[in-house]
């Protein structure tokens, strides 16, 4: 099995801090894998090279244009480093990326927020940035740090923006009034078997089933019921979703009449005309996303990037493209009507009039009830 | 036989061993060593030695099930790209047209466009507002949109689409190379066309057509990319699964195992396949 060089140093030291190699034997062995390390890796030449470009992976569709567009373009036109970037459509899908390449391959990454920055500090692939370097982080909501702080006092991200998961429906088929008097059990209607969809994740799944049966999703007392309510939204729904794309393609094309939906994608929908309205039902899922710096990524110039993209006037440009409010302190900084009007934008700057996933109760579940899931999702 | 003889054949395979090697059998072995690691949390695993994984797999139905849904859908799909191949390989094997390079050519096309994008294709022809459901409404024939997108049934189609070239190579190089006298004769001894053809082409054909049956069989069995788009979750295959567990849920170990079961059931099939049959036989027809 291939071990990076980092986690063979690491065992190493670990050898010798427990009195398994002596002195001499340890200096020699971390010397040869210094050495490997310069010499045979192959990310060590463009580690010692200026750094030209940086590498950032997001969700891709509009998200994505509007941080290409709004940041990264002036980003570069400014600095001239080059801001290569890559999409996932499942967070996973770039965890295991990031497990399987070297350290550095991957730099930034558009993270879903504090339940997944806890895999990245569970696999060792988080970094610890300097703050003093991203003067900007001044105005970020304290409510949207200290999550991450409290499980990294170092950060290795920073909160970018928020939004909610809330219920899209089709106003020629669901009446507003309908859609308010139902809520999350619209998702569980046999009257529009076979027009669901939904979100193929779950901690969507699982949130919403903690909704339909009238439970806190962050302190779920029956979770048989969840899964009853799951299985129940599983056998109406004609297709999970894995992509905002695909989200916006099964509304658009009508596949579908009712489902879970991101805010900013409904919102680009509602942009194309479509007869789509939002809905965020009593406790909907409320979301952060941050900007991940990995381990091995050039930091001085990752820190330019997220600070470039702090700064008020990019992070409102992206806020306005992406439909999805920045994580700018709305006390501190002047947002525009625009912000003010999108789905889950809170003017307190405090986020307490959200429901966001408690990151402590939802780890400890994570990987039992991620398993879970997939089994119903397949049928069990 | 000097050793210079004797060396010779070892560095004429050299690079192929290095290749099956560094590609196949060493991937294996990580995957093997994975599959006896312990998962700790996702996208963590310890590397101590345990039979966890394979004991999951060995007492839980829900793999067993999924399992055998795969060999089901790929028997099926491979059945009929069988039926819907052995026509147009039996036309072209036997047509006169000077152009024949033409046809095969046809044949080898739909692998220019992107497998991924033929796939999603199919959306845009199975889907509610698709053009069979819109062509249908419109003419009255019916007044709801049918349910054919996100079936088991659209997956097996979207599976005959990506694997219906590979059996009718096989089959036309299994025709192609039976004599023609023989056929001949046949006629000659009094059998019709008909009587010809099943007494003289088909048997001499069913090589052609097992090696293009083990062929889909084993593609198919190993799909994932095509139910995912075209099917429900509930139409998944087992490459869904193994998918499942190694990106979503972030267990290797598991993951790991699954794939090596994989492989197995397939590898039993092959090896039964070649048994009776001859593998050759499979080889012959790819390189048409």
């Amino acid at each position: 099995m291939k071990i990076s060089t980092t986690r063979r140093l690491e065992r190493l030291t670990e050898r010798y801090m427990n009195g398994g190699l002596d002195r001499r034997s340890f200096l020699g062995l971390t010397a040869a894998a210094a050495a490997t390390a310069g010499i045979g890796m192959r990310w060590a030449p463009q580690a010692m090279a200026a750094v030209s470009e940086v590498r950032f992976d997001g969700w891709g569709g509009v998200v994505q244009e509007a941080i290409d567009k709004y940041a990264f373009q002036p980003y570069t036109a400014k600095t001239g480093i080059k801001v290569t970037q890559g999409t996932f459509g499942d967070e996973s899908e770039i965890v295991t990326k990031v497990k399987t390449a070297n350290p550095g391959d991957f730099q930034i990454v558009h993270s879903s927020g504090v339940e997944y920055y806890k895999r990245y500090v569970d696999g060792g692939f988080v970094s610890e940035i300097n703050e003093a370097n991203i003067p900007n982080m001044q105005y970020v909501m304290e409510a949207m740090i200290a999550p991450f702080r409290k499980m990294t006092p170092k950060l290795s991200c920073v909160p970018y923006d928020y939004g909610t998961t809330g219920i899209a429906y089709n106003t020629k088929v669901i009446s507003e009034a309908e859609a308010k008097e139902k809520g999350a059990k619209l998702l569980i209607d046999a009257k529009y078997q076979g027009k669901i969809g939904g979100y193929g994740d779950m901690v969507t799944r699982v949130w919403y089933g903690a909704l339909t049966t009238g439970q806190n999703p962050n302190d779920i007392k029956d979770m048989d019921a969840v899964w009853a309510a799951i299985r129940q939204n599983r056998d109406l729904v004609k297709k999970y979703w894995s992509s905002g794309a695909e989200l916006m393609d099964l509304l658009a094309k009508e596949e579908i009449v009712v489902t879970e939906a991101w805010s900013g994608r409904v919102a680009a929908l509602q942009a194309q005309g479509a007869p789509i309205a939002y809905l965020d039902p009593p406790g909907s899922y409320a979301w952060m996303e941050d900007m991940l710096i990995l381990k091995g990524s050039p930091m001085q110039e990752c820190e330019e990037l997220v600070n470039f993209m702090l700064a008020p006037e990019t992070a409102i440009a992206v806020a306005e493209g992406q439909n999805y409010p920045p994580s700018l302190d709305p006390t501190k900084v002047k947002l525009t009507d625009k912000i003010a009007k999108m789905p889950a934008f809170d003017p307190t700057g405090t986020m307490t009039a959200l429901t966001f996933a408690d990151p402590n109760y939802w780890s400890a579940n994570l990987d039992d009830w991620t398993k879970q899931w997939d089994r119903i999702s397949k049928g069990g | 036989m000097s050793s210079a003889d004797r060396r010779r054949p070892w560095l004429l395979l050299a690079p192929a061993l290095v290749t099956l090697v560094v590609l196949m059998i060493l991937p294996i072995g990580i995957m093997t060593v994975f599959s006896f690691y312990q998962f700790e949390t996702a996208g963590v695993e310890k590397e101590v030695f345990t039979t966890e994984n394979w004991r999951e797999f060995f007492t839980d139905g829900f793999y067993h099930m999924f399992l055998w849904k795969t060999a089901r859908v790929a028997a099926i799909t491979a059945i009929l790209c069988a039926l819907l191949g052995y026509p147009p390989a039996y036309f072209i094997a036997m047509t006169g047209y000077k152009h024949k390079w033409l046809l095969l050519l046809l044949l080898i096309v739909p692998f220019w466009i992107s497998f991924t994008i033929r796939t999603f294709s199919w959306i845009h022809i199975l889907g509610e507002q698709g053009v069979i459901n819109v062509l249908l409404m419109k003419a009255g024939i019916i007044s709801e949109p049918l349910r054919m997108l996100y079936t088991e049934g659209a997956v097996i189609m979207g599976m005959i689409h990506f694997l219906l070239p590979y059996m009718i190579l096989n089959v036309y190089v299994s025709i192609e190379g039976i004599d023609r006298n023989l056929i001949s004769a046949a006629r000659t001894l009094g059998c019709t066309a008909g009587q010809a053809f099943y007494e003289v082409v088909l048997p001499l054909s069913l090589p052609g057509l097992m090696a293009g049956l083990l062929l889909c069989f084993v593609l198919a069995a190993g799909s994932y990319v095509t139910p995912e788009i075209l099917g429900s979750t509930r139409d998944a295959l087992f490459g869904n699964i193994i998918f499942d567990t190694i990106m979503g849920q972030l267990n290797w170990p598991l993951g790991s195992t699954l794939s090596l079961v994989l492989l197995v059931m397939l590898g039993v099939i092959a090896a039964i396949y070649s048994r009776y049959m001859g593998l050759s036989r499979v080889f012959k027809g790819l390189g048409a």
